[in-house]
């Protein structure tokens, strides 16, 4: 048998002639120190991504990119088709899971200073499939053609028709027509399923083959500077020196932690399951609050949190600027110090990035900048408000829930958060001051005076009077109690 | 053109002539890519063409009059102008319609002018909220609160043989047609 192998081996190698090169690949020396776990995440981003391509497959078997039918094959996958909710799970997790490895394999070769010459380009092209691993997830996301996803294409519709004067002409081109419809899915199942994916494999080849040329980055040692003059002699003789064969001295750690990661997103597939579809596709169903997936979440609150007139400059000039710096940075610091033991300001700016978008995800999983549109027919005000107070105070109570001022502020940490809570708000503002704060708004508050009868107005002030901490007695307007009562201070209102 | 051995290089100066036909293949190619961009691109940008001069918006209808109650604001269906086999129910559209007094009307896109979430219409307290990042507006459509930097998007209507039909067909975004349209949009009543 073995010799039957063995010859057949022979016979398709005296015709392809690989066996020499592939040899020659996997035994090229490689620096001892970066047998690491610290150097896995490449080859596990390569595995996921080749997860993706099989899992993709199987689903595309089942799949129907049609605006009318999407929806239901994906229900169909998930409930009919035996093991299509596991596919469709490794598939949405494998997502997830690349999108983070990619950030990490990139964190690494910054923090290892593997971006320096010689591996400019190798750095270069990482940053396009870092794009094209997001363009990849936000795709896929339009795919899963539910609620989430109707409505995701319009935000990213709205923003690319910001853009002066072609932004109309963007958002036609990209939603293939006037409306977010049939031709929209259809073109994002191309870019999905053919464009980017072949982009990827081309660009991944690349990749891989600058490594093989250029070597894995050493281990920084710090003090050991990159000269462009000498760098590739440098690190010639070490691995001369102290070099390895790749295969096995290092491989060995890629490869249990490649079926790790498989084992991995298979475990969240199971357990957890796939992402979605939420409701269907349909836009006379208004009822849904539309949230990105999880790698977009950080946008999703930079968009709530911006000023309003900021918003549209940093949209489309902070991303391409963010891409530029990323491309010039090897050209910036192409030669120095590696190590990250003598680079502070390149920890402190990925422990930045890294806080700053973990901030906003973390937010954005809270959302209380959305106002909660049920909260008024659905959060009552707590007993304890209630309790003792008198008729006038009961009926701005009424009035509170009825004009939906719950949708927007808590009280008994129920309620929407967009608003300050006013669980105290007696103490913070007077009388004079609540009046004004309700009919004319102000600080990102609608006017209610068009709509509130001053009798409503009178008892909901009333109301809101009388929320604060029974310790603390509320605000009052000093002048007011002089010209009311005389010079004799108003005892504290009972709660 | 010097006739030299075919197996001779071309030096910089002199053409070959298997060098000349080489080059006058690549350009009979750079020709035939020519030929072919023409048609791709076309393709490629149709849907971009067609809009220009609002080619795809056209005028659909609501619902009769007595639908809609005098100063109430109500939430209408209407089906796109442009249909293709494979849009299922892409095409159904919501809009919110307020009757201000008799024949005069305000039709809002039900697209947040911030970035597109439907917004709702709570009557209680007069006001649109969006759920996504939490835009307000007045009754009037006119910005109330949050990340809008304007107003609704208004369609603009027309009132015939007592059917209330709107000029739509275009997804209401900041730049789009529907946008700046004034032709027979009523004053806003901010």
């Amino acid at each position: 048998m073995r010799i039957m192998m063995g010859k057949i081996g022979d016979w398709l190698d005296h015709r392809l002639q690989l066996a020499a090169p592939i040899r020659e690949a996997a035994e090229h020396p490689v620096p001892r120190n970066t047998a690491s776990w610290f150097y896995v995440f490449g080859s596990a981003a390569l595995t996921v991504f080749l997860l993706q391509l099989v899992t993709g497959i199987l689903l595309a078997l089942i799949y129907v990119p049609s605006a009318g039918e999407a929806w239901s094959s994906l229900q169909a996958l998930n409930h009919d088709v035996a093991l299509g909710w596991f596919i469709r799970g490794m598939h949405g997790w494998g997502s997830n899971f690349m999108v983070a490895i990619v950030l990490i394999h990139m964190v690494q070769v910054f923090l290892f200073g593997a971006y320096k010459f010689p591996r400019e380009l190798t750095w270069i092209i990482g940053v396009l499939l870092l794009l094209m691993t997001l363009g990849m997830a936000f795709t896929g996301q339009v795919l899963r053609f539910d609620q989430d996803a109707y409505w995701g294409l319009g935000i990213g519709a709205s923003i690319a028709s910001r853009v002066p004067i072609i932004g109309p002409a963007v958002v036609k081109l990209m939603l293939g027509g006037p409306i977010i419809a049939g031709a929209t899915l259809s073109r994002f199942f191309a870019l999905h399923v053919f464009v980017i994916p072949g982009m990827l494999i081309a660009f991944v080849c690349l990749h891989l083959l600058m490594v093989l040329k250029l070597g894995i980055n050493e281990w920084p040692m710090p003090g050991r500077i990159v000269k462009r003059a000498t760098y590739e002699r440098e690190y010639h003789e070490l691995t001369k020196q102290d070099g390895a064969p790749f295969v096995p001295y290092a491989i060995w750690k890629d490869l249990f932690f490649a079926a790790f990661i498989i084992l991995a997103v298979a475990a969240c597939a199971y357990y957890i399951g796939p992402f979605g579809p939420t409701g269907q596709p349909d836009p006379t169903i208004i009822q849904t609050a539309p949230k990105p997936d999880y790698f977009f979440l950080w946008l999703y609150a930079l968009l709530s949190l911006l000023p309003p007139s900021m918003e549209t400059p940093f949209l489309l000039i902070v991303p391409p600027l963010v891409i530029l710096a990323l491309i010039l940075l090897p050209f910036l610091s192409g030669e120095g110090e590696k190590s990250w033991k003598r680079r502070p300001i390149a920890v402190i700016t990925v422990l930045m990035i890294a806080i700053t978008l973990g901030t906003f995800t973390r937010m954005a999983q809270f959302t209380p900048w959305s106002p909660h549109m049920n909260a008024w027919s659905s959060d009552p005000v707590p007993d304890r408000y209630i309790h003792g107070t008198t008729a006038l105070e009961r009926q701005g109570a009424l009035v509170f829930q009825v004009k939906q001022c719950r949708n927007c502020h808590s009280i008994g940490d129920t309620g929407g958060q967009r608003g300050p809570t006013l669980d105290s708000v007696a103490v913070r503002l007077t009388r004079d001051q609540l009046i004004r704060q309700v009919i004319q708004g102000g600080g990102n508050m609608p006017a209610y005076g068009n709509n509130l009868s001053p009798a409503e107005t009178t008892a909901l002030v009333a109301f809101l009077e009388t929320l604060h901490p029974a310790t603390q007695s509320p605000a009052r307007d000093a002048a007011r109690d002089f010209v009311i009562r005389g010079s004799a201070p108003k005892p504290a209102t009972q709660p | 053109m010097t006739t030299k051995p075919v197996i001779a290089p071309a030096t910089d100066e002199t053409l070959s002539r298997r060098g000349f036909f080489m080059k006058l293949g690549i350009l009979f190619n750079g020709f035939a890519a020519m030929v072919l961009a023409v048609p791709v691109v076309g393709f490629l940008l149709s849907s971009v063409t067609r809009g220009r001069a609002n080619g795809y918006l056209s005028w659909v209808p609501l619902g009769k009059l007595s639908e809609f109650p005098e100063g109430e604001t109500r939430l209408a269906t209407f089906r796109n102008p442009n249909v293709m086999p494979t849009d299922g129910k892409t095409v159904d559209t919501a809009c919110w319609v307020r009757r201000v007094a008799g024949e005069k009307f305000q039709v809002f896109a039900i697209n947040c002018a911030h970035l597109g979430c439907p917004v709702r219409w709570f009557p209680q307290s007069g006001l649109f909220m969006c759920p996504c990042h939490g835009g307000a507006y007045y009754r009037d459509g006119a910005r109330a609160s949050g990340p809008p930097e304007r107003g609704l998007f208004e369609y603009p209507y027309r009132v015939e043989n007592g059917l209330v039909t709107i000029q739509a067909g275009e997804l209401p975004t900041p730049g789009a047609a529907i946008a700046s349209l004034t032709g027979e949009k009523p004053p806003c009543a901010s």
